[in-house]
């Protein structure tokens, strides 16, 4: 049951300097489909700006983004127009945001946040897309009657479960989540990644996670990525890397964990 | 070399492995040092030796959850032969997916996850459907004595005993052509061990490579074919 195996995204020698300063440097990886890539590392370490280069937000210094689209060719993703871009970012990727304002409209309903997504990719049967959204609300554990209240009178959990349900109603293939879980209670925490462990080995989505919470990428990712400023110092098997780690700086931030 | 003699489903080659304390002035633990060892279908190896002899970090290397310095952990793959060692982090998860199974000594807990789920959810990953996965993890569960009413509770506030039978019915719920079990009866009373026995000798019967730590001798004698020691090696240096 070998699946084959063609990169979803290439990554090459990706740097990023804000002036003279080093956002992220040289940093190389592929991403295949239905894997989950963790990356860590304290504030300021890169992985921020790395996200924000390689799902199309910010255009890096040097290197380049290669990414195989659904009709099997190699896009370089800057090298694409601003529409087309745009375009892909709205239906083969989904972004999911540390702080939901950034990716929800707050002025609309629950529905038509997700279904937003729908018209943006040509869909205009409004009872069609009025099913689907109640379908995916359904599917973040959202509750139905809540469906036309704005975002704004919602708990922090239940905006990251609209964020979720609005990235992947378009059925994207791979989902960037920028500290998806920060700023929520932990039982909402353990809640939001049970759902999202489930979407991602269902849908086989792949999915690139950045987070400073260990305990999420052991629970999410099958691959890490350990950065520090603006470097990669490790990359490897998820568990080898927490359990057996290599580098000094890797051994320093799994031993700063507070045992529960 | 990338190839195993006929039967053998795993073969550890040329294998060192030590630990680097950088935070602790860079000291250096030496476990263990250019170790040969291979298990064939149908065969119990058990890993013997002293506390701290390394034979947890020697099963843990074999399944990639230590990388081993030297050396190289060949596994047979369906019809490929993967070295452990040099493998994309990728190729391991498909081959702890299919062929590699593992039963560590403490269970992770996952949260919020009921224990049937914990269990359906390494065939679930391998295709199975949920049906079928929902009926042979119940077969399991139950015959780990698991009583019905705990299946729907994720398994953080179970005893120890409990969560360590959750962890084998996840390894055992499928057939998997090699299993690492590390102390896998440490916590378990007479009956569940002896169920525990039953299941290994019923996997080496359809021909299964097993290699594990058993601490019990009781356990040692019905499973296992042939002791590997382990020589005291370990070291600051």
């Amino acid at each position: 049951m070998t699946a084959p195996r063609t990169p979803l995204l290439t990554v090459d020698g990706l740097t990023h300097r804000y002036g003279e300063r080093i956002g992220c440097s040289d940093v190389s990886f592929q991403m295949f489909p239905g894997e989950v890539l963790g990356i860590v590392g304290e504030s300021g370490s890169g992985k921020t700006t790395l996200l924000k280069c390689i799902s199309g937000q910010m255009e890096p210094t040097e290197g380049s983004i290669l990414y195989a689209s659904r009709d099997a060719r190699d896009v370089e993703v800057y090298g694409l127009g601003e529409a087309r871009r745009r375009m892909l970012m709205r239906t083969d990727w989904g972004i999911v945001y540390q702080n939901a304002r950034d990716g929800l409209r707050m002025k609309v309903s629950a529905g038509a946040n997700v279904g937003e997504r729908l018209m943006a990719i040509g869909e205009r049967n409004y009872g069609d897309i009025r099913h689907q959204a109640e379908d995916w609300l359904t599917r973040v554990e959202m509750d139905i009657a809540r469906m036309d209240d704005l975002p704004a009178t919602f708990s922090g959990g239940m905006q990251q479960r609209l964020q979720i349900a609005r990235n992947l109603v378009t059925k994207p293939r791979l989902v960037f989540m920028d500290e998806p879980t920060s700023g929520l209670d932990v039982s909402v925490q353990a809640r939001l990644l049970d759902l999202v462990r489930g979407l991602v080995s269902t849908l086989g989505l792949a999915c690139i996670v950045v987070t400073h919470d260990l305990g999420v990428v052991r629970l999410l990712s099958h691959r890490l990525m350990v950065m520090k400023g603006g470097r990669v110092v490790e990359h490897g098997l998820t568990d080898q890397v927490l359990d057996d780690p290599q580098h000094a700086y890797t051994q320093l931030l799994v031993s700063s964990i507070l045992p529960v | 070399m990338t190839t195993l003699t006929d039967g053998d489903m795993l073969h550890a080659r040329n294998l060192s492995k030590h630990f680097v304390l950088h935070n602790q002035g860079g000291i250096r633990i030496d476990v263990f040092d250019d170790l040969d060892v291979s298990v064939a279908c149908g065969e119990c190896v058990i890993l013997a030796g002293p506390s701290g002899s390394g034979k947890s970090t020697l099963l843990r290397s074999l399944y990639a959850n230590y990388k081993p310095n030297v050396g190289s952990v060949l596994v047979r793959h369906g019809d490929r032969i993967v070295d452990l060692c040099t493998a994309e982090p990728h190729e391991i998860v498909e081959v702890r997916r299919d062929t590699l199974g593992y039963v560590s000594q403490f269970l992770r807990v996952i949260p919020r996850v009921p224990s049937l789920e914990l269990v359906m959810a390494p065939l679930m990953a391998r295709g199975v459907s949920e049906d079928r996965a929902r009926e042979r993890s119940q077969v399991i569960l139950d015959r780990l004595r698991i009583p019905e009413k705990l299946w729907s509770l994720p398994p953080a506030t179970f005893s120890g005993g409990e969560q360590q039978r959750v962890n084998i019915a996840m390894s055992f719920v499928q057939d998997y052509p090699i299993l690492l079990l590390d102390e896998p009866t440490a916590s378990l009373d007479a009956d569940n061990r002896k169920t525990v026995i039953a299941l290994i000798q019923e996997a080496k019967a359809r021909g299964a490579a097993v290699a594990g730590i058993f601490h019990d001798a009781e356990v040692r004698e019905a499973v296992g074919d042939r002791n590997f020691e382990m020589t005291e090696v370990r070291r600051a240096a």
